[in-house]
């Protein structure tokens, strides 16, 4: 009687994706990825505190890795690629679902992250952009780019004030956008336990606070001399 | 006490609304915030305006017929109640009140503060039952099911489909709704054999009836008369990945070996 076919075979995957919770799924998942990468790309880069020696060795590390660095690239770009794109799409369906807006609409549980996801993921997508113009590439960076030399790419590119700034800036939007995402991610992943997701949402908090603290002490270090 | 109202007025579902201010210098606290309306009704009957069109029927919280949103919240400011059980002794003299309907593409505006649910229905009828032959009633207890599951059951089952949560959810989303009707009848026995097809074709029919989807808020959850927990839009989540993967369509041969 019902009028929803479910097609099998190589349909389903499109079936899958075709529905709102699909779509959800494959943001959580991509998000699922990008947020273990955050972690440990802070962790690494904390090591600017312990001296260039120790930094520049790290990132020699990371280039000897060679294929796998290029494997771990292409899995991080599909990652970005797909999050953005199902955002993009579930923004779109938001704008369809509601035409009329309310004369007045009352907030009771959102909070102020979750309420600014449409803002704080596109600024940090293109943070994201100018993040690796700046210290992968250099073009960002023009002459005082040094191929290898993390450090002193560092120190160079956060002596910038503007470019120090935009780093805190964006680095405090990251940081409320996993404050809000990462816990959001359990539960469209199908997470939800009475006895585990207060402990959930607690690590979500500890999780954005962390990154937030970490990647916005890099530049602020840079910014007051602390590191030289 | 004086109450000034703030109504949106909307004759049918293609022609614009607006607000309108109806000053209500006698209202008592003893009366249900319906029963004022019904003042104000007779009154614009009497002066021959068309009144206010509002649904409403067993006005105790159970039928899920009411509701609007009163000053942006649906069912209005107090938590776990339709508006239908909201008295006027929660508002003082002089204060100004707005009233709209629900708001979803998937909810159009029939008149006044009325919206057309039946959305809500096509999704049930997609996959929201169990298919069973009737007869006669089954013995009591012949089938054993876990107390803690048929808490859960029941407590999903409480969802008197007012659509509230979509009205508050930020996108629209019907997922408390959908997911309330999947976990009282996936905890069950009796909801197992098409767990997942229930799963798929709700999920799908609620995706094509124009709704929203979930960013885990918690907005629904906060305004839901019933306290219907978003615990279950997790579980609906789960449901539909599983049966994603594993879900495959009765076959043509239908068993014969």
């Amino acid at each position: 009687m019902s009028s929803v076919a479910v097609p099998g075979g190589l349909q389903r995957p499109a079936t899958f994706y075709q529905s709102v919770v699909g779509k959800k799924v494959v943001m959580a998942a991509t998000g699922f990825v990008l947020c273990g990468f955050i972690m440990g790309h802070m962790i690494g880069n904390l090591q600017l505190f312990q001296g260039a020696e120790k930094l520049n060795h790290y990132a020699e590390l990371l280039q000897s890795l060679g294929g796998a660095l290029w494997l771990i690239r292409g899995v991080l770009l599909g990652c970005v690629l797909l999050h953005i794109f199902s955002a993009y799409q579930l923004w779109r369906i938001k704008a369809e679902a509601r035409p009329e807006a309310y004369v007045r609409k009352a907030t009771i549980a959102t909070s102020y992250a979750a309420r600014t996801m449409i803002w704080s993921g596109p600024i940090v997508g293109a943070f994201l952009v100018y993040h690796i113009l700046h210290f992968t590439t250099g073009q960002a960076l023009g002459s005082a780019f040094i191929k290898g030399d993390v450090y002193h790419n560092v120190i160079a590119g956060f002596s910038n004030p503007a470019a120090a700034l935009f780093y805190i800036v964006a680095n405090v939007l990251l940081a409320m956008h996993l404050y809000h995402g990462v816990w959001s991610m359990f539960q469209s992943l199908g997470v939800n336990h009475p006895r585990y997701t207060p402990i959930l949402k607690t690590v979500a908090k500890i999780y954005g606070w962390a990154i937030g603290i970490g990647n916005v002490a890099m530049p602020l270090a840079v910014l007051t001399q602390v590191v030289k | 006490m004086k109450i000034i109202l703030n109504i949106w007025r909307q004759k049918n579902a293609t022609s614009a609304g607006k607000m309108v201010r109806y000053e209500m210098p006698n209202v008592s606290e003893h009366m249900s915030f319906l029963e004022m309306i019904d003042v104000l009704n007779e009154e614009l009957t009497k002066k021959g305006e068309d009144p206010v069109a509002f649904e409403h029927d067993c006005r105790e919280g159970i039928c899920g017929c009411c509701g609007f949103m009163i000053d942006g919240i649906p069912h209005g400011p107090q938590r776990g109640t339709t508006v239908c059980q909201l008295h006027m002794r929660h508002y003082k003299d002089g204060d100004e009140v707005w009233l709209e309907p629900f708001r979803a593409k998937a909810f159009p505006v029939i008149k006044d503060l009325m919206v057309d649910r039946s959305a809500f229905d096509r999704i049930i009828s997609s996959g929201g039952y169990i298919s069973i032959n009737t007869g006669s009633a089954p013995d009591g207890n012949n089938l054993p099911v876990i107390k803690k599951c048929s808490d859960q059951a029941m407590d999903s089952a409480s969802c008197i489909g007012c659509g509230a949560c979509v009205a508050s959810c930020p996108n629209a989303s019907a997922s408390l709704f959908v997911s309330a009707k999947i976990t009282h009848l996936g905890q069950l026995p009796q909801g197992q054999a098409e767990r997942d097809r229930r799963a798929m074709r709700m999920v799908l029919k609620m995706t094509e009836e124009g709704f929203g989807y979930c960013t885990n808020t918690g907005e629904c959850e906060a305004v839901c008369p019933k306290g219907i927990k978003i615990e279950n839009i997790a579980r609906m989540h789960r449901d539909y990945i599983k049966a994603s993967v594993l879900y495959r369509e009765e076959s043509k041969a239908g068993g014969a070996g």
